[in-house]
């Protein structure tokens, strides 16, 4: 049976995309935001998934709002990054799993959530930076990705309580998925900012710090709040905080920090990066 | 009952709900739209036109020509769509930011390097 490994919990501001197109991992403003995965590529040295599964949200790439699903699955073998305005570089393809992609649809309709799914889906820089940023400067990668899309652009907006619960139900696929496998899961986004309105550049290290310390451990903690409140709380775009949320409820239970990095501000974002890990990780000799 | 139900709202922050969603579908969609390099060029091209063909209302068109962000938002432009047109007049989200507080984006980027204080 498969077997989570670890978590990797990232934000995706899309400044770091241009920072590693111009290499400044080492420049003033960037060094406190990319020292963080240094100990992610230490353990990652030693802990190779398989299977790779993230939840993130779509920036209007592969979304618009004639459509607007809550949560989204993919179901494809292969996914495509592609120009999101800006015309930037494009991010290299990731291989998809289609037959794991469909082992999670079908438990999580039987878990009775009502999803779409996706036989083709776009990434956008929510996935392709944090990829980037854990494995730097590959070819191609190694692994086969099942990409999990929330809604965080049209309110109403799921819970935190429904991705918590969403994120188990994923759990419970990958833990009933037949083959010897590796699962890592991704939480994309996040984690305090605001872009729009008069309170633009607001951000909130106190409650960034309520969720880190509570994830690994007390995860449930994070339920107490509604959608509207972390908006409240975190600033409007800092409701990615579900994408974390949802992934912490994939790992399993048994779940410990391994490292964390805090960073203000990365744009216009307070900046962060946890490395979480379970029994099935493989730990440096 | 939507109207029954008295809105919640957060000082300051738009929320994109559906009256939001139904009011800006034109802007939020030529904005999508700019996915598409052939698209930016045509609105630089002729900006008139191109606002015309979505179809964007007054408010939203007015909004677009004086390039203010908030205005966009009021008439229903959802963030993530708009950040694709900034992006067209050379804008980033520190600009944006300024715009939208009315500060200089000195100030506002001396706004966001003070919140590392509270760390």
């Amino acid at each position: 049976m498969a077997k989570v490994i670890g978590g990797i919990f990232t934000s995706h501001v899309p400044a770091i995309g241009g920072a590693i197109a111009k290499g400044l991992q080492e420049d003033p403003y960037w060094k406190p935001f990319f020292d963080g995965f240094k100990p992610i590529h230490e353990w990652l040295k030693h802990n190779k998934p398989d299977y790779v599964v993230t939840f993130s949200n779509d920036h209007g790439l592969n979304f618009f709002l004639d459509k607007m699903p809550t949560f989204a699955v993919g179901a494809a073998d292969i996914y495509n990054n592609a120009d999101e305005g800006w015309g930037l570089p494009l991010f290299k393809p990731v291989p998809g799993s289609a037959d794991l992609s469909w082992h999670i649809i079908e438990t999580l309709v039987a878990e009775e959530f009502d999803i779409t799914t996706c036989q083709e889906m776009l990434i956008d820089h929510a996935l392709s930076i944090p990829l980037e940023l854990a494995w730097p400067n590959r070819d191609s990668y190694d692994f086969k990705l099942v990409p999990v899309g929330i809604n965080t652009v049209q309110h109403p907006l799921p819970s935190p309580k429904r991705a918590l619960a969403l994120g188990r139900a994923v759990h419970k696929a990958i833990q009933s998925f037949d083959k010897d496998a590796k699962v890592l899961i991704f939480g994309t986004g996040g984690l305090s900012h605001q872009l729009d309105g008069e309170r633009a550049g607001f951000m909130n290290p106190d409650y960034d710090k309520f969720c880190m310390d509570n994830l690994p451990a007390n995860p449930d903690a994070l339920t107490k709040h509604s959608a509207l409140d972390v908006v409240e709380l975190s600033g409007s775009q800092g409701i990615e905080i579900l994408n974390w949320i949802a992934a912490r409820g994939a790992m399993g239970d048994g779940v410990t920090e391994a490292s964390r990095n805090y960073h203000i501000p990365i744009s216009n974002t307070a900046a962060a990066t946890v490395l979480m890990t379970t029994e099935h990780a493989l730990v440096a000799a | 009952m939507q109207s029954a139900t008295a809105k919640r709202t957060i000082a300051g922050t738009p929320v994109f709900d559906g009256d939001a969603a139904k009011k800006g579908y034109a802007i939020n969609a030529m904005c999508f739209s700019f996915n598409e390099k052939e698209n930016r060029e045509a609105f630089l091209a002729d900006e008139e036109a191109y606002c015309a063909k979505f179809r964007l209302t007054p408010e939203q068109r007015e909004a677009v020509k004086a390039r203010n962000v908030l205005a966009m938002i009021a008439a229903g432009g959802n963030v993530y769509y708009l950040a694709k047109l900034a992006g067209i007049f050379g804008l980033n989200v520190q600009d944006l930011g300024a715009q939208q507080t009315g500060m200089s984006v000195a100030e506002f980027k001396q706004k966001l390097l003070d919140q590392a204080k509270g760390i």
